[in-house]
């Protein structure tokens, strides 16, 4: 970024600009730039900032009808302090929540994490260009498709009147409804999350791959390296910086789950298997209207993320890592 | 790419069992896409002799097209979608473009603290409740507005323009001031056509993400004209568990008589929904990489 050359009519670096212009003067000279960030900010301000700060309302006992508008309703609501926070914590379908959530976290950490990593060594061992490209489109492809498309896709193939179903029955057999199975939703969301997206994954890594150096492979294989080999010393530890990258960002996510899938599935699979944090964030505050409970429950999920983020980078930082922002 | 001297030789186990993995893949995605393209083109027949989803094209009979665009729920929500997807795009684009430009520009006043306010919304989660709250205080409670300004920007798209931006030599924009030309006609004359490609992009991750938006029409839309057309595909499948049950809420003109068949009708709204992205996808399917790899480094 020092290196960029500054506008003013001289070519100087940065400092001396800076330096030789009062603030005024550079006022003068950018304020056409601050204009231009302005809507950004703007609309960042109202639907992102004033939301998250909206967030105290977790301390309150809100009640929309005590103003004529939110803001109003907000004023005139009682603190109540952590009361909120005392009837999540004492009560069991919060923490069911939280154990869905953690549980298919770590889940797919297990299951899905690895899959594209593993997609992107496979195809970069293909030789041919017209292949990779081949595959490559066919597999981006869905991480474009809404999440109700993957959900009716799969209805469409496994549900009660699915593909699957009809052939099988034609066929003599009786196959279980899978959409509907609480026991094996775990499985379910798994595999419509790597059916949408395990593709799209890939290209991280794929790219990492192509950065690594052909001649540390050519110069494994004279030291008589197998492939296995070249892969164990070479290709791995070129991924290791991305694999921690993303590993850090999917621990700060660990209780994202992802919210329209859950919200989707959970009237059909119920909700001892399908209530995730997100989902019991929605149910509480909005379709039940406990708006200070729902967001307590949000507030608790935002604060323990970025714990987690934090957490996990500072780890990172332990293994020699560079982690997602840099010791300063 | 021919195969490198010092590479052994692939055995043929090794290459048939990659190719099985590959073919298989690249099945999973296709079959489904398949099926739903073909038995949304085929007539009542057709389907009732193959009990249900079509597998093989026997003929073709766009008669559900025809039903779904002739008026309708279904009309309106594809309407609805289609006026979300292009004026939010519009607007997303207008603003992320100004903001990406006002901060490539790494010595001007406040550059920092700005930078810094769009950062910090990757770590700063503003909470369902709270957004509900802001958003019907708005007014915009069965409003399409409520589909399009909540989500109009994103840090990660104005990252990676900024990013490209930066990468244009500051001697062409120089010279460009020195002629007396100002910021807006910068942007607009010299830096956006440099940066055509990127900016389309970013153009159709936006549009992508309005037209596939679901939750917040669920939050914010309750009136049934004006919901969109996520919302009526899950309302159709999801919600009407039997395929040859017609037990949904949603109003198709024409489905009193028998022809054509609900399962058409309904796998014809999932190929509509389906459409943009593969329309889409031609087009912005080279950039990806190099999208990517920039949102992830200068993020």
């Amino acid at each position: 970024m020092s290196t960029v050359v500054q506008a003013a009519s001289v070519a100087k670096p940065d400092e001396a600009v800076k330096a030789r212009l009062t603030v005024a003067a550079r006022l003068r000279r950018d304020w056409p730039l601050l204009l231009m960030c302005f809507p950004a900010m703007a609309l960042l301000l109202v639907f992102h900032y004033i939301p998250a700060l909206g967030n105290v309302i977790a301390f309150q006992d809100y009640n929309p009808y005590v103003g004529d508008n939110p803001l109003e309703a907000f004023l005139y609501s009682e603190w109540i302090g952590f009361g909120n926070f005392e009837y999540l914590f004492t009560s069991p379908a919060f923490w069911d929540a939280v154990l869905n959530t953690l549980t298919i976290t770590a889940f797919q950490l297990v299951f899905y994490f690895p899959i594209p990593i593993l997609l992107a060594i496979l195809l970069n061992s293909i030789m041919s260009p017209r292949i990779r490209s081949l595959v490559q489109s066919v597999v981006y492809l869905p991480h474009f498709f809404s999440w109700v498309l993957v959900v009716s896709l799969f209805q469409m193939m496994l549900g009660g009147a699915g593909l699957i179903v009809q052939t099988a029955s034609q066929a003599g057999f009786t196959v279980p409804n899978i959409m509907t199975d609480p026991d094996t939703f775990i499985f379910l969301v798994t595999s419509q999350a790597l059916w949408k997206d395990a593709g799209w994954g890939m290209i991280v890594f794929l790219a990492a791959l192509a950065a690594i150096d052909t001649n540390l492979y050519e110069a494994a294989a004279a030291d008589g390296a197998n492939r296995w080999r070249r892969m164990w010393h070479i290709t791995l530890p070129g991924l290791r910086p991305v694999i921690i990258l993303l590993l850090i960002l999917r621990l700060g996510d660990a209780l994202n789950v992802g919210f329209e899938q859950f919200v989707l599935q959970r009237e059909a699979v119920g909700r001892d298997a399908a209530e995730v944090l997100d989902t019991y964030v929605y149910y509480q505050g909005i379709a039940v209207q406990q708006w200070g409970v729902g967001a307590a429950a949000g507030l608790f999920k935002a604060v323990v993320g970025l714990l987690l983020i934090v957490g996990a980078n500072k780890v990172a930082h332990k293994f020699g890592e560079q982690g997602i922002y840099s010791k300063s | 790419m021919t195969r490198p001297v010092w590479e052994e030789r692939p055995s043929p186990l090794g290459q048939f069992g990659k190719g099985t993995i590959l073919t298989l893949v690249v099945l999973a995605v296709l079959v489904p896409l398949w099926v739903v393209v073909v038995t949304s083109l085929s007539s009542e027949q057709t389907i009732n002799n193959a009990g249900g989803y079509v597998f093989q094209p026997r003929e073709f009979d766009p008669s559900a097209y025809l039903v779904i665009f002739s008026g309708g729920q279904i009309s309106d929500a594809i309407l609805v979608s289609t006026f979300v997807a292009v004026v939010g795009t519009l607007i997303s684009l207008v603003v992320t473009v100004l903001a990406a430009y006002g901060l490539s520009r790494p010595s001007s006043v406040g550059h920092r603290p700005i930078l810094f306010y769009f950062l910090l919304t990757f770590l700063i989660y503003p909470g369902m409740i709270p957004a509900y709250l802001v958003v019907t205080g708005l007014g915009l409670k069965d409003n399409l507005l409520a589909l399009i300004l909540p989500t109009a920007i994103s840090a990660f798209n104005l990252v990676v323009l900024r990013a490209f931006f930066m990468n244009i030599p500051g001697e062409l924009l120089d010279s460009a001031r020195i002629d007396g030309a100002g910021e807006f006609r910068i942007l607009w004359k010299i830096v956006l056509p440099l940066s055509k490609a990127v900016t389309a992009v970013v153009g159709l991750f936006y549009a992508v993400g309005y037209w596939n938006a679901f939750f917040n029409a669920v939050l914010y839309i309750d009136r049934n004209d004006l919901q969109p057309v996520q919302r009526v595909l899950q309302q159709f499948i999801l919600a009407g568990q039997s395929p040859t049950s017609s037990g949904t809420a949603v109003y198709v003109p024409g489905l009193g008589s028998a022809i054509p068949p609900t399962l058409a009708i309904k796998m014809a709204v999932v190929v509509v929904t389906i459409v943009p992205a593969l329309i889409v996808y031609p087009f912005v399917q080279r950039h990806f990489t190099k999208g990517v790899i920039i949102g992830a480094v200068k993020g």
